[in-house]
């Protein structure tokens, strides 16, 4: 059973753990910006939604690039940026719609979420559960039964006023 | 490497900025944060200035290992001359600022002088700039960090900002950021208003390089776990600070109608499950596992729409318990309120409650009041005097010079009713039955204040040879008795010393939970960050090093043993109610005193509390100040 990321905006405390342990165990140095993940704010509303790679599966990424720089782990299904060919065009970056691909300011290079290789470090750090790394069926089960309590609260509500 | 964080000395007459390094030798003196700031304090504040004026100097510091992975390591340590008690200034903040500073490349900011009109700095990446402000004078310390992001048009902009508070002047005004974090007391946010200082805005995108950098990480998520494994962090999860509450209010440990009472006997709403009716998510500060605030949401009442996030327990008392108020959503209405004006909940809340009994007892009316009519739990007359105190608007006016000068203008034995130390009101805390919290908050050098060297750990009455295991001498497990609690006192406050300069926060080491990070894995922590060896022995000397130069800026600021005293009342008033533990309880003076002799000794400092000459020789105090940096 192929394992995805998933995550579970709803239990992010926007504290970024995911980030900069992200950096530390990437680029040996502590500097969110270099992260692969990023915790998206709005901070007078109190929204916090870490946003990554999705490793979709038709990723726009793989199809734009024009060296197939960008692969599929067999392993872990991530995409993974083969940097022997990537000659940082940039269109990955442009092109993906969920911000997954970024350019690296130091290196000039690209990077995204390569899952670690199976043991993401960010959801090994993520306390609250927003960041999980399990079977890719498992979280329609956790959804189906999010949603299952709140049919469940509705239904009280309206038996109460029976 | 941490090594290359610069301090920046920014003149704010002048407008000249001079950048320099701070040498390995000040590092292991002092560490970082608190602990630099302490010496800078004393090297740079010339003795018997106005703090007011612009030869006082504001000092912000991020800790030696700030930004690390774990134990909420993003702490700020803000520090002046206190405009409030006229002692130390020393303030702690949580948020995201102190990382994005070292981000920036910088680890302290010294910024002395007064700009002529309104300025905020803006620093990014290695340099430093200052900027009119003149359109930010007057937005609250919400608008103010929206406008600054909107202007350099950078949303990952973390700022320090003062509100309304601060620019008026008033003495407890507190130094913001982001929805919530606060560096609530000594009136920093005075300071910043008084140098027309209104915002410190920072963004940085440079590496911060550690000397083990995946030894590191593997061992912040050991620290991680081991603070995750303790119920007080589990607690703080899912309740925050307010857990205490539950505790505390029904031993009868919490100052009720100022100190009338010790417990709020009809407060059940001010319980911490009443958050789930507002609470829509906890948040967590910097590199925080714990996440001990709530964001809450209102969404019906007068006051609604309205978002916020916290509140502290402290905020409990301030605008519960001790002004009598009931309802859980006073305290949130009345959180949101210090939060946009920019002001100490615990002095606001303290001065008020401290008003409300002398308008009880007849020691002011209406005629002083403005015509309010400043009765017990009234929720619109709470609202209406923050607004007063944050404007300085009438009687509002008076409450905003802090506890010594209103004592001055009122008179008529108001100051018994006065629950403050070296002129800073204390948490809502009742200390009467637990010595060690009182000799805690009549030590604290900054005035009142549980932050300081509170050993919160002595309430749960643990086997006494664990405690004498963790404080190296016998200390009694009853939390009434004085015995070896001069020593928890002492041992706590060389801990919260070398925590404020680490930049991690207090709530993940020994505070209320005993299996908690503390000298060993702060060694740890040092050498995986910097590579250099500091020795639990060295880590405590560092921390009575800071504890003694600030003893020393206090005795030359005149504060001596006479202030190092509990309010009258703790002494002649007894617990009227509470738990048999707590009932019927006041401090023993005698036995007070007794306490404060050991702590002197455990110090080296003499019966007076001035520092010993071999005690300054052995910490390398003998020379200051001595102006290194």
């Amino acid at each position: 059973m192929r394992k995805m990321l998933f995550v579970d905006p709803e239990k992010c405390t926007g504290c970024r753990l995911c980030e900069i342990a992200c950096a530390l165990h990437h680029e040996k140095t502590l500097n969110p910006v270099r992260a692969r993940v990023h915790v998206a704010k709005w901070e007078t509303a109190g929204l916090y939604i870490p946003i990554l790679c999705l490793q979709c599966e038709t990723p726009i990424c793989e199809t734009v690039c024009p060296l197939r720089a960008i692969k599929r782990d067999p392993n872990t299904g991530a995409m993974l940026v083969d940097y022997d060919l990537c000659v940082g065009c940039r269109l990955c970056v442009q092109f993906c719609p969920f911000g997954g691909v970024e350019i690296d300011a130091e290196t000039g290079k690209v990077r995204k979420c390569d899952l670690c290789g199976g043991e993401p470090v960010c959801v090994k750090f993520c306390e609250p559960g927003a960041l999980q790394y399990i079977d890719e069926t498992t979280t329609n089960r956790i959804k189906r039964k999010a949603a299952a309590e709140r049919y469940s609260e509705l239904m009280k509500k309206l038996l109460a006023t029976v | 490497m941490v090594w290359n964080r610069k301090t920046a000395y920014v003149n704010l007459s002048t407008e000249k900025i001079v950048q320099k390094p701070i040498s390995k030798k000040m590092r292991s003196l002092y560490l970082g944060g608190r602990g630099i700031n302490m010496y800078l304090l004393y090297n740079h504040v010339k003795p018997r200035i106005n703090p007011l004026g612009p030869e006082n100097v504001l000092l912000i510091g991020a800790g030696l290992i700030g930004g690390i992975p774990c134990l909420g390591s993003g702490r700020c340590d803000i520090a002046a001359k206190s405009p409030l008690t006229g002692a130390v200034g020393d303030s702690n903040i949580g948020g995201f600022f102190a990382p994005e500073l070292r981000f920036a490349g910088f680890d302290h900011l010294v910024i002395v002088g007064s700009a002529k009109k309104p300025v905020y700095l803006w620093i990014n990446d290695g340099e430093i700039k200052i900027k009119d402000a003149s359109s930010l004078w007057g937005k609250d310390a919400f608008e103010t960090q929206t406008a600054i992001r909107n202007d350099l048009g950078d949303e990952d902009i973390k700022c320090l900002v003062i509100g309304t508070a601060g620019e008026n002047l008033v003495r407890f005004a507190n130094v913001r950021t982001g929805m919530k974090n606060s560096a609530g007391r000594t009136g920093m946010g005075c300071v910043m208003g008084s140098k027309k200082l209104k915002a410190i805005a920072v963004r940085g995108t440079m590496n911060l390089e550690f000397a083990y950098p995946d030894e590191l990480l593997k061992y912040c998520k050991e620290m991680n776990d081991m603070i995750m494994s303790t119920r007080w962090a589990k607690a703080q999860s899912r309740w925050g600070t307010m857990v205490i509450f539950n505790n505390t209010n029904t031993t009868g440990l919490i100052r009720t109608r100022n100190f009338q009472l010790n417990r709020s006997e009809e407060g059940r709403d001010l319980e911490p499950e009443s958050m789930d009716r507002y609470s829509i998510g906890m948040a967590g500060c910097y590199g925080c596992t714990v996440h001990c605030r709530h964001r809450y949401v209102l969404r019906e009442g007068p006051y609604a729409p309205l978002f916020g996030e916290g509140p502290e327990y402290t905020s409990l008392g301030a605008f519960g318990t001790m002004v009598d108020c009931k309802k859980m959503e006073t305290v949130l209405v009345a959180n949101h309120l210090v939060n946009k004006y920019g002001l100490d909940t615990l002095e606001t809340g303290g001065l008020i409650a401290w008003a409300m009994e002398l308008y009880e007892k007849g020691i002011i009316n209406e005629k002083m009041t403005d015509g309010l009519k400043l009765e017990w739990g009234n929720e619109a007359v709470l609202f209406e005097m923050i607004r007063k105190i944050a404007m300085r608007d009438g009687f509002g006016s008076v409450l905003a010079d802090g506890f010594k000068d209103a004592i001055a203008k009122i008179g008529k034995g108001s100051e018994y009713y006065a629950i403050q130390i070296k002129g800073m009101s204390s948490l809502q805390s009742d200390e009467r039955a637990t010595p060690s919290l009182a000799l805690g908050i009549a030590t604290a050098t900054r005035g009142a204040d549980h932050l300081r060297s509170r050993p919160a750990i002595d309430l749960y009455g643990l086997p006494e040879n664990l405690l004498e295991e963790i404080y190296e001498g016998p200390v009694s497990s009853d939390y009434t008795s004085y015995e070896g609690k001069s020593r928890m006192v002492w041992w706590q406050e060389l801990l919260y010393a070398v925590t404020d300069s680490l930049g991690t926060c207090k709530f993940q080491t020994v505070f209320c939970a005993l299996h908690a990070p503390k000298w060993k894995e702060f060694s740890k922590l040092i050498h995986l960050v910097s590579g250099i060896e500091i020795s639990k022995a060295q880590l405590m000397e560092i921390g009575e090093r800071i504890c003694t130069t600030e003893r020393m800026f206090n005795l030359r600021e005149g504060f001596s043993r006479k202030d190092d005293n509990l309010p009258e009342r703790f002494f002649k008033e007894p617990t009227p109610i509470g738990l048999p533990i707590a009932r019927n309880r006041k401090i023993d003076k005698e036995k007070f005193n007794k306490m404060l002799d050991e702590y002197y000794a455990l110090h080296e400092w003499d019966n007076n509390g001035v520092p010993q000459k071999e005690t300054l020789k052995k910490l390398r105090l003998d020379k200051e100040p001595s102006h290194i940096i």
